[in-house]
């Protein structure tokens, strides 16, 4: 990368790739791999492991949902987000508020309001969290709500690079401070913990645990979906475009930022469902899940699996997570020294991630039957 | 709305078939725990028993949590010498939670359904122990908590080792209005902890004819306190209470001590710095300041000799003790206490045999009792003065071990607080 600018992935071979992998003809193909995701998340995953790994799995899709989102944005679009914590964050907690509410019964404050906040009524911005439908509709559109107007301020004036990533992690560095800052309404630094049911379903069931991951494993191959639909549209192609020759695109009749606003505003709302989902998965959601920290180990992610691919994302987000859980079971006290070293790793010797394996090995191989 | 109500229905079919498909080759799970129903299985197999240590050893709090691994690692030892507990010698399962509150919650899950504790020990912060708290609940296990809180919880599967704020806050604010102070600066880090001691604080100084001049936070791991010590300074305040955490006391103290300000004119009373963090902020900044605890490592007895000699032999001469190291190496042997009184590992029945009352140990601080209806324990509190030599020397104490409160019931300005 010089500096933050991209990709060391050639663009005439990444463009000639996506028509290669995206062009007619690869309908099957992609119909295939679907169904394969689909037998190893609903069949396979589910009889091999226990309830306890399960849960674990369904927190690392909820980190893949938003590596899809990423992907978009940064692998296709060019525009490193080190932010996506305010999209998670606020899917997450627009969730959590509701899940809060429906927990302390009607006409009842959350536990923490009582402890921390001494309120006689509900904040006035909370009220309409009460409502299933409101909840469920604000974890995806509010984040896009949020993502849209900033997007169109960022873009119409043409920041990009390391100002646009440096601009995204101010504001959640922002959001975290603030949402600290309100603990008598937002649970400050604790976050909104115990929760206790998902829409009437007892989340102490190990049954309704289950049903959790197989909503998380079905959202995860729609929103996949939504990508690789994306991605393959004359938008998709347009949105390459941007990423590589920016000014070209301008002069050839496009405006760029509506581009790139598309792609901001749909990882921003692919962030805040993996937010959402994160809660009953996870029971729990808190500033340090939104802040600077973790808004970058979800770009790490997608660094490791590969950016510009549609499923490295995910893959990589997967696989990150899973290695801290399994390193840090290992060696407790060691196991920081090897996330790092697998952060490195891949970025030195595979800039196009995990993804690009497969083309490494077979230009290797070429290589060695040339020579 | 209706395309989510879609999709789950499509998840339940998915989830029923799934379901029907594990019960067919139930065998083939290679899973041991996957049967893991309601409620912590412990395993008594064999000839020893494993109990959790969820601490955090890498992030912000490794460098606090790490030294409440060891004390908890040296009671351990130490029983294991002395012939374990109903037979068994303990296993420890050392887990991170690497100062991240959903990793907590995650390896306090794996702690019981994986390695299948009989307790688990540690967490440090309210944060990461509200995260576990549902964990610990619904499983039905036990999790004992080491480090002084803000109060107002109390989980029937949570023993709390550290002091509740009537036996830490309270106390350190009686001893200043003994002293005459009239006037009060409140300082602290931007999280539940100083937010709610704070809080207290308050209403303590209303009813007492003390003014609380101003609060001021500063987000965790800050640095930067200029603004603040100004501040502090033009209030004239007569003494300053300090929940700040962590680094920010380091840039606190130095900027404090810069602006002329000195523990003779207006003294800090700390409740989060130990003989540990003394050591990294360093004694000319801190000579002369007040804290509040309910242990030192100067306290005098036999019981603490015992575990200063024995934790100086095992992690070297210049680690000094502290209060949440005492409550973590406390807790293991109250742990054992009520094992041994309920002649079982089965948590319902190690529950009841402490509601019974009277489990009492010799800790290093003085004699300490759980309290059945609160599962606190009674602790006797100890204003302290940092000295030279970088030890906290006791200059008050209550007496006698004052009996937790965690809700503060007991004191007429705290209602309404909780």
């Amino acid at each position: 990368m010089t500096t933050l600018q991209d990709p060391p992935i050639a663009p005439s071979a990444a463009g000639r790739s996506a028509r290669r992998r995206f062009g007619p003809g690869t309908g099957s193909r992609a119909a295939a791999g679907f169904a394969v995701a689909a037998v190893v998340l609903f069949a396979v995953a589910p009889v091999v492991l226990g309830d306890f790994r399960l849960g674990l799995l369904a927190k690392y899709l909820c980190l893949a949902i938003v590596a899809v989102g990423i992907g978009l944005a940064w692998g296709r679009g060019g525009m490193l987000t080190l932010g996506q914590g305010v999209f998670f964050g606020l899917g997450g907690y627009a969730m959590a508020m509701h899940l809060k509410l429906a927990d302390a019964g009607p006409g009842q404050l959350p536990d923490f309001m009582q402890l921390y906040g001494q309120l006689d009524a509900l904040p006035w911005w909370w009220r309409p969290f009460t409502s299933p439908a409101f909840a469920l509709a604000a974890t995806v559109l509010l984040p896009m709500l949020v993502a849209l107007p900033l997007g169109l301020l960022i873009f119409r004036r043409r920041v990009r690079g390391a100002y646009f990533a440096i601009l995204s992690q101010a504001l959640c560095a922002a959001f975290a401070i603030f949402l600290i800052g309100q603990q008598g309404t937002t649970g400050g630094t604790n976050g909104l913990t115990d929760i206790q049911g998902f829409f009437g379903y007892d989340l102490n069931d190990p049954i309704n645990r289950r049903m959790i991951y197989f909503i998380v494993a079905a959202v995860l191959l729609a929103v996949l979906g939504v990508a690789w639909q994306l991605m393959r549209s004359r938008y998709g192609e347009l949105l390459v475009a941007v990423r590589d020759g920016e000014e070209r695109v301008r002069f050839l009749g496009y405006d760029p930022a509506n581009v790139k606003l598309v792609a901001y505003v749909v990882a921003a709302g692919m962030a805040g469902l993996a937010g959402a989902l994160f809660v009953p998965a996870v029971g729990i959601i808190s500033p340090a899940m939104i802040g600077v920290v973790p808004s970058i180990e979800f770009v790490i992610g997608v660094a490791v699996g590969g950016r510009a691919s549609l499923v490295g994302p995910a893959l990589g987000a997967i696989a990150v997570a899973w290695a801290r859980t399994a390193l840090s079971e290992r060696l407790p006290s060691a196991w920081t020294y090897f996330e790092g070293l697998l952060f490195i790793l891949p970025v030195v010797f595979l800039p196009g991630g995990l993804a690009s394996l497969t083309v490494f090995l077979r230009r290797r191989s070429g290589k060695k039957a040339s020579a | 709305m209706f395309r989510i109500r879609g999709r789950r229905s499509a998840a339940v079919v998915a989830a029923v078939a799934a379901f029907a498909a594990l019960t067919a080759c139930g065998a083939k799970t290679n899973d041991s725990t996957a049967a893991s129903g309601a409620g912590a299985t412990i395993d008594t197999a064999g000839s020893s028993v494993k109990v959790g240590l969820l601490n955090s050893l890498s992030g912000t709090m490794a460098i606090s949590e790490v030294t409440v691994r060891d004390s908890l690692k040296l009671a351990i030892d130490e029983i294991n010498t002395a012939g374990g507990v109903l037979g068994k010698q303990i296993e420890p399962v050392s887990e991170d939670g690497a100062s991240d509150w959903p990793t907590f919650a995650e390896k306090a899950q794996k702690l019981i359904s994986q390695d299948r504790v009989a307790a688990v020990f540690g967490c440090w912060t309210s944060a990461s122990r509200k995260a576990v708290k549902p964990v610990f609940e619904k499983n039905k296990s036990l999790l004992f908590y080491p480090v002084q809180y803000e109060g107002l919880e109390q989980s029937p599967y949570i023993f709390y080792t550290g002091a509740t704020t009537n036996q830490q806050i309270v106390p350190g604010l009686d001893y200043l209005k003994a002293q005459g102070k009239t006037s009060l600066y409140l300082v602290g880090s931007d999280y539940v902890f100083p937010r709610t001691a704070n809080k207290i604080i308050k209403a303590y100084a209303e009813a007492n004819g003390m003014k609380v001049l101003g609060e001021d936070y500063a987000p965790l791991g800050s640095t930067e306190f200029s603004t603040i010590v100004n501040k502090v300074k033009a209030s004239g305040a007569s003494a300053v209470f300090n929940t700040l955490n962590g680094d920010s006391n380091v840039a606190f103290f130095k900027e404090y001590k810069s602006a002329g300000l000195t523990a003779d004119k207006m003294p800090v009373v700390s409740v989060s710095i130990a003989e540990e963090e003394v050591k990294s902020i360093g004694t000319q900044y801190l000579a002369g300041q007040l804290t509040a605890w309910n242990y030192y490592q100067t306290t005098p007895g036999a019981a603490n000799e015992k575990f200063v000699k024995a934790y100086k032999a095992k992690y070297g001469a210049d680690k000094p003790t502290s209060d949440p190291m005492e409550a973590a190496y406390t807790s293991v042997y109250l742990w054992k206490a009520m094992v041994e009184k309920a002649g079982s590992f089965d948590v319902e029945k190690v529950k009841a045999a402490s509601a019974v009352g009277g489990i009492t140990y010799d800790a290093p601080e003085g004699k300490v009792t759980v309290d059945g209806p609160t599962q606190h324990i009674f602790k006797t509190a100890r204003i302290g003065k940092i000295g030279d030599d970088g030890l906290i020397k006791e200059v008050w104490n209550s007496g006698e071990p004052i009996k937790p409160d965690p809700y503060l019931k007991g004191y007429s300005w705290a209602t309404g607080l909780s």
